[in-house]
């Protein structure tokens, strides 16, 4: 990939994440927020193909921009007994700014201060074959990975306990 | 223009800022989640970005990373069953109205 393209597309997707991560935040409407959560899923979806990360992109889209973010609307829609409460004040407190502009300038300085031993993406990744005999070699990250599907299991009979009808 | 690993590490460090920003200021259990949401994002972004520049044939960070989206997943799922047991019990899902364990 050409490096210009690269700088286009990276500053296409900077654009898209930060301003709809600002969109939630400022939003009033907490339906128009679950629509800003979808917009920037598919924008880190798009990072993540910039990073050559194709199989992490897709789960990216079917999880959070599939997924997730349709299970937030629908919460928001749940707990909404009437229209007009979907619009309510932006709760936007200058402590909490002062807390993340704290830490963001930190962040920024430690990276900017901190000489990282790469100059430039290094040339040729592993393809999608290579990823799944990585992640499912067997002293690799096979039993990670089981662990991680009783740990979803866990959480999807946990989220079904407590979300029943309580006089059952 | 390049873009280096910096560039990746400052996109993920604000919006990190900016979920966090949320995290911490909304009063909305669904608003504060979905500010977890986006934190989670950003990590997730800073993973693969050290995964693709440092070790790009082992891709270590891609593993973290798909671990890291089980559990948030699994996060996601269980704080929207809980907004919807506490909507159900007390009719609002505002975190300053959770305040029955105060002394």
């Amino acid at each position: 990939m050409p490096s210009t393209v690269d700088g286009i597309a990276f500053a296409v997707l900077a654009v898209a994440l930060v301003g709809g991560a600002l969109g939630m935040l400022t939003t009033k409407n907490i339906m128009h927020a679950g629509f800003w959560l979808l917009e920037v899923s598919v924008a880190a979806a798009g990072v993540y193909f910039l990073l050559d990360a194709n199989y992490l992109a897709l789960v990216q889209l079917l999880v959070y921009a599939g997924a997730v973010s349709v299970l937030i609307i629908f919460s928001v829609m749940i707990t909404l007994r009437r229209r007009e409460d979907a619009v309510r004040p932006r709760d936007l407190s200058w402590q909490a700014g002062l807390l993340a502009l704290a830490f963001a300038g930190m962040m920024i300085a430690a990276i900017a201060a901190y000489a990282w031993p790469v100059a430039g993406m290094p040339a040729g990744a592993p393809d999608l074959v290579a990823f799944g005999t990585r992640l499912f070699a067997p002293h690799g990250w096979a039993l990670p990975f089981e662990i991680a599907s009783v740990v979803l299991t866990a959480a999807l009979v946990g989220a079904v306990w407590w979300s029943r009808k309580e006089d059952e | 223009m390049r873009v280096g690993l910096e560039a990746f590490l400052i996109l993920s460090a604000v919006l990190f800022s900016l979920g966090l920003f949320g995290a911490v200021s909304k009063k909305g259990a669904v608003q504060v989640l979905m500010s977890l949401e986006v934190m989670a994002v950003a990590v997730n972004i800073n993973l693969v970005a050290f995964s693709r520049f440092l070790t790009p044939l082992t891709m270590d960070g891609q593993f973290f990373t798909i671990f890291a989206m089980v559990i948030s997943a699994a996060e996601i799922g269980l704080g929207l069953a809980l907004v919807l047991a506490i909507y159900r019990r007390s009719r609002q899902s505002e975190v300053t109205g959770l305040n029955e364990l105060k002394g």
